[in-house]
């Protein structure tokens, strides 16, 4: 991959890395026709709604300590405003700082769509400097902008001699890309090429780049790290601008989702030489042990951590193993992120549940680097296949699946999914925190949580059994891909 | 022209899907971006026969921005009346559609009842066995507008759409009308003690929102005996639009109202436009009245002897709470209106009638009010005003930070909403001011000085 620093704008994960949100076949199908690159995506002729990438992108960005978000568009677009108000301050709170992150919009009307507004747009970034003496800057577009082709870039160059803190145009048109994890690397691209300085000569580092989304393992993590004399710096949830400028020197960048931190790893890789760990994720037992060992190399602590992972085992593998006698012969259905459903199947594999469906919301055919994701590399490389789709959030196709499945289980990451199972009276467990299944302690939980969830399934019957369900007989009685049609 | 939009309290045009939403089995059609409806949802309570994440959507890609997206609307149309069991579709555009010029409004066209009926002949089906499914559109690009505008669009579009005039006039039925669903937090509870209370006084309430209300009630609209709008402003253009079309006149109440003295004001001057006969609406104040002044004459001490609440107040919320509020604690409880925020980008041309509500409260009381979008300047009046004691602000999510810098007093009343879960609970009625009483005094007993 060639990042380009200089271009504000970002190619989308479709045309970089060959994303596809349309398939329906199987794991190994899947990995062996983007290894022969002979996989191409379907679109639909009926879909539902999705996530837009904006929510993404602004959602990284506007977690950052301090800065500005100004989101020029329609008051639809900046509505997530609302939500980052909220979840700084309670984030901040919890962590014992505090955040004066402001993110406006422009409130954008007809007339502007008509005529421009790049100069109204001028003045409220130049007043919302005066208001809060933000320390960086993100001015962002939306669709409405995009096509009328307000010029976000200029104002933002104009501005760059008044305004002493970083300031950068972030190109956020939702109708770009069906896969909102472009997002994700609109935000990196947007605080790589305005906050991140190259490392200070003669300044070493023991910290660790770590991508996440809301750290609530952080004091763990923390204190794990210290054993290993290292010092993880959670991005970008409660991260100040001065962190983020110094990455660059960083012994190495890791994240929690492959699809959150691909990006910024490879970038800072590629850049200015961060090694950018790419293992399997820390869920599960395999994969907090493959990951700690590729740490280990990278920043050459294999002995230490060797010794940790020996005295964790000792406590946590009897009880896992425990509890896996009671989770035999489960079958489940997932639908989550690429950077997790593959991660997950690995663990259910690992508690001896079978995955019988697994959903991925999108697909990135190859990383940055060009390998197969190496979550799939390991599930065939150990003879593990199931069925499988790619479909962005598509809840009638997932209830398709529930339906003539009928699992014991299914398993999501995003809202409102986990809902329409119980409605069909599956139990659902909602894998929202990143770190629900993060190494020996959480995979330990993550077990009891699902043995809770199907030990006492009333609250799903009791749903079940009185409501009924939007979609009509004759969709159930289709063909899940019904609505695919190649790609044109 | 584009402003600054500062700590926002509302959302765009298309933000009324949820206005479609609320009406049982009616489900939305999104021709936008794919991820719309996620943004213009809230967290919690969106979860019902339909939720925003099965909307169907066209997604709109960078192809169709290009070609248009007419073709996709019409396959999605087409496919979510075969998959999604619903009783009304309405198809909602969003600001792509409308600058590329697509011609939604022509592709809704082709899912008329004759052409409805024509595919299903030509499928094989038997006429006898057909059902029509009503699909309408309505015009909601963010650009035109907030989620109240957008609101007022979708029952534009039922009226302009379905809706036709009626021979019949159901005696003493009467539609009711009150401000936005899920924007307004309490509208479910609200909506349901208003009807409650003109069933008491021998009226037949219908609205067509919430639970158990749907087309039905939307089609018993055109025979009633008139309209009754319960807001300051929000739907006031419907009315007209139904007075003209449909022959149905209107009644105006401007004030939500909330706790005795305007509960039992609204019920007189319904009671009055209705020709219910003057005796039986007092009957029906006077039960109510005894009731709610036996809980507060129990509480009187609690009102009286606390260290902190204090006699003035602001509420920072869109036009109705604003009103309703302050109408409640000036008349009520007898607390004194310091500076109040109306929020929802009133149009222009409501905001003199709004301000002269503001100076209708007992003693001759008038409440200064402004009109202000911009949440900065409103923390900053806030907090330069001098409250002579602990403030109490009633707000939305982004007042709880500046009240508790201020030492004040603060409830979560108005978008967004973090600090309060509401299913049913409402503030409209005797029964609704007894809640908000409860409410603030909640707040109150967490603190001893």
């Amino acid at each position: 991959m060639t990042i380009n620093l200089n271009n504000s704008n970002v190619a989308t994960r479709e045309n970089r890395i060959g994303s596809i949100t349309g398939y329906i076949g199987s794991l190994s199908d899947l990995a062996g026709k983007s290894e022969c690159g002979t996989l191409k995506g379907c679109s639909r002729c009926f879909s539902q709604s999705s996530t837009c990438l904006s929510s993404c992108a602004l959602g990284q960005l506007s977690a950052i300590r301090d800065v500005a978000i100004i989101h020029h568009g329609p008051a639809g677009c900046s509505v997530a405003s609302a939500g980052n108000y909220y979840l700084n301050k309670t984030m901040a709170k919890k962590r014992g700082v505090t955040n004066d992150t402001v993110y406006v919009g422009t409130d954008m009307n007809e007339n502007d769509t008509i005529f421009g507004s790049t100069d109204s747009l001028r003045e409220i970034i130049i007043e919302v400097n005066r208001r809060y003496s933000p320390k960086a800057i993100f001015v962002t577009s939306s669709c409405a902008t995009g096509i009328i082709g307000e010029d976000i870039d200029s104002v933002v160059d104009e501005l760059k001699d008044e305004i002493s803190v970083p300031i950068v145009a972030v190109h956020c048109e939702g109708f770009k890309s069906r896969i909102w994890a472009t997002g994700f690397d609109i935000a990196d691209h947007a605080v790589l090429s305005s906050v991140v300085q190259p490392p200070r000569e003669g300044v070493s580092s023991n910290k660790i780049n770590f991508k996440n989304f809301y750290e609530s393992a952080r004091p763990e993590i923390m204190e794990m790290f210290a054993k290993f004399d290292l010092e993880p710096v959670f991005l970008y949830c409660n991260s100040t601008v001065e962190e983020l400028s110094h990455m660059s020197e960083s012994l190495a960048t890791t994240c929690i989702c492959g699809t959150l931190g691909n990006y910024l790893g490879n970038a800072l890789e590629e850049k200015y030489g961060v090694p950018y760990v790419r293992s399997i994720n820390q869920c599960g037992i395999t994969g907090f042990e493959t990951w700690l060992r590729e740490i280990g190399k990278v920043t050459g602590r294999s002995e230490k951590i060797e010794s940790y992972i020996e005295e964790q085992r000792k406590i946590y593998m009897p009880q896992i193993e425990e509890v896996k006698k009671e989770l035999k012969g489960l079958r489940a259905v997932i639908g989550m992120g690429p950077g997790y459903t593959f991660e997950v199947s690995r663990v259910l594999n690992e508690l001896g549940i079978e995955v019988v469906w697994a959903l991925a919301w999108h697909y990135d055919k190859k990383y940055e680097n060009g390998d197969v994701p190496p979550s799939m590399k390991y599930l065939l490389d150990n003879g593990i296949d199931f069925e499988a789709s790619v479909a962005d959030q598509q809840n009638f196709e997932v209830m398709n699946i529930l339906h003539k499945y009928q699992p014991d289980l299914y398993l999501s990451r995003h809202p409102g999914s986990t809902v329409w199972a119980i409605k069909n009276g599956t139990p659902a467990v909602y894998v929202a925190d990143e770190y629900m299944i993060f190494g020996y302690k959480h995979t330990l939980e993550f077990a009891y949580s699902i043995l809770n969830s199907i030990k006492n399934r009333s609250f799903e019957q009791n749903l079940a059994k009185r409501v009924k369900l939007p979609y009509t007989d004759w969709w159930y009685k289709q063909d899940v891909g019904t609505f695919l049609e190649e790609a044109n | 022209m584009a402003k600054l939009l500062d700590k926002q309290r509302y959302k765009c045009a298309l933000g009324a899907m949820q206005t479609v939403q609320a009406i049982t089995r009616a489900i939305p059609i999104l021709h936008s971006g794919p991820g719309c409806a996620q943004k213009l949802s809230d967290g919690t309570g969106s979860s019902g026969y339909f939720s925003p994440n099965i909307f169907p959507c066209t997604s709109i890609n960078e192809k169709d921005v290009v070609f248009g997206g007419v073709k996709k609307l019409h396959s999605t149309i087409e496919n979510a009346l075969k998959v999604i069991d619903a009783d009304l579709y309405v198809v909602l555009t969003g600001c792509i559609p409308e600058i590329v010029g697509d011609d939604s409004e022509e592709v809704v066209s082709q899912f008329d009842k004759a052409e409805q009926l024509e595919s299903f002949e030509n499928e094989g089906g038997d006429p006898d066995k057909f059902v029509y499914k009503p699909v309408i559109y309505a015009s909601t690009a963010g650009f035109k507008g907030n989620n109240y505008k957008g609101h007022e669009q979708i029952i534009d579009a039922i009226i302009g759409q379905y809706l036709k005039k009626s021979d019949k006039r159901q005696k003493g039925l009467v539609n009711i009308w009150a401000d936005v669903p899920y924007q307004d937090l309490f509208w479910l509870g609200n909506i349901r003690e208003i009807e409650k209370l003109l069933s008491e006084i021998g009226l037949t309430p219908n609205s067509i929102f919430g639970y158990n209300r749907g087309l039905d009630n939307i089609d018993k609209i055109a025979q009633a005996e008139f309209n009754l709008i319960v807001s300051p402003w929000v739907c006031l253009k419907n009315m007209k639009k139904m007075e003209k079309k449909l022959g149905i006149p209107y009644l105006h109440y401007p004030t939500l109202p909330i706790g005795a003295y305007e509960t039992s004001k609204f019920l007189r001057e319904i009671g009055k436009f209705a020709g219910i006969e003057q005796e039986k609406t007092e009957k029906v104040i006077k039960e109510h009245e005894d009731y709610y002044y036996y809980l507060i004459e129990r509480y009187a001490d609690l009102f009286l002897e606390n260290r902190v609440i204090n006699k003035e107040f602001s509420v920072v919320a869109d036009a109705q709470y604003a009103l309703g509020i302050t109408k409640f604690l000036a008349n009520d409880l007898g607390l004194i209106p310091a500076k109040q925020f109306i929020t929802d980008d009133t149009p222009k041309e409501f905001r003199e009638n709004i301000k002269d509500e503001f100076k209708k409260l007992n003693y001759n009381l008038q409440a200064d009010v402004e009109f202000e979008t911009d949440s900065y300047k409103i923390h900053n009046e806030i907090k330069a005003h001098d409250y002579h004691g602990y403030p109490l602000i009633l707000g939305s999510y982004y007042e709880k930070e500046l009240s508790e810098k201020l030492k004040g007093n603060y409830l979560n009343i108005s978008w967004p909403v973090q600090d309060k879960v509401v299913f049913d609970d409402f503030y409209a009625g005797y029964t609704g001011g007894i809640r908000l009483i409860e409410d603030i005094y909640t707040v109150a007993v967490q603190r001893f000085n």
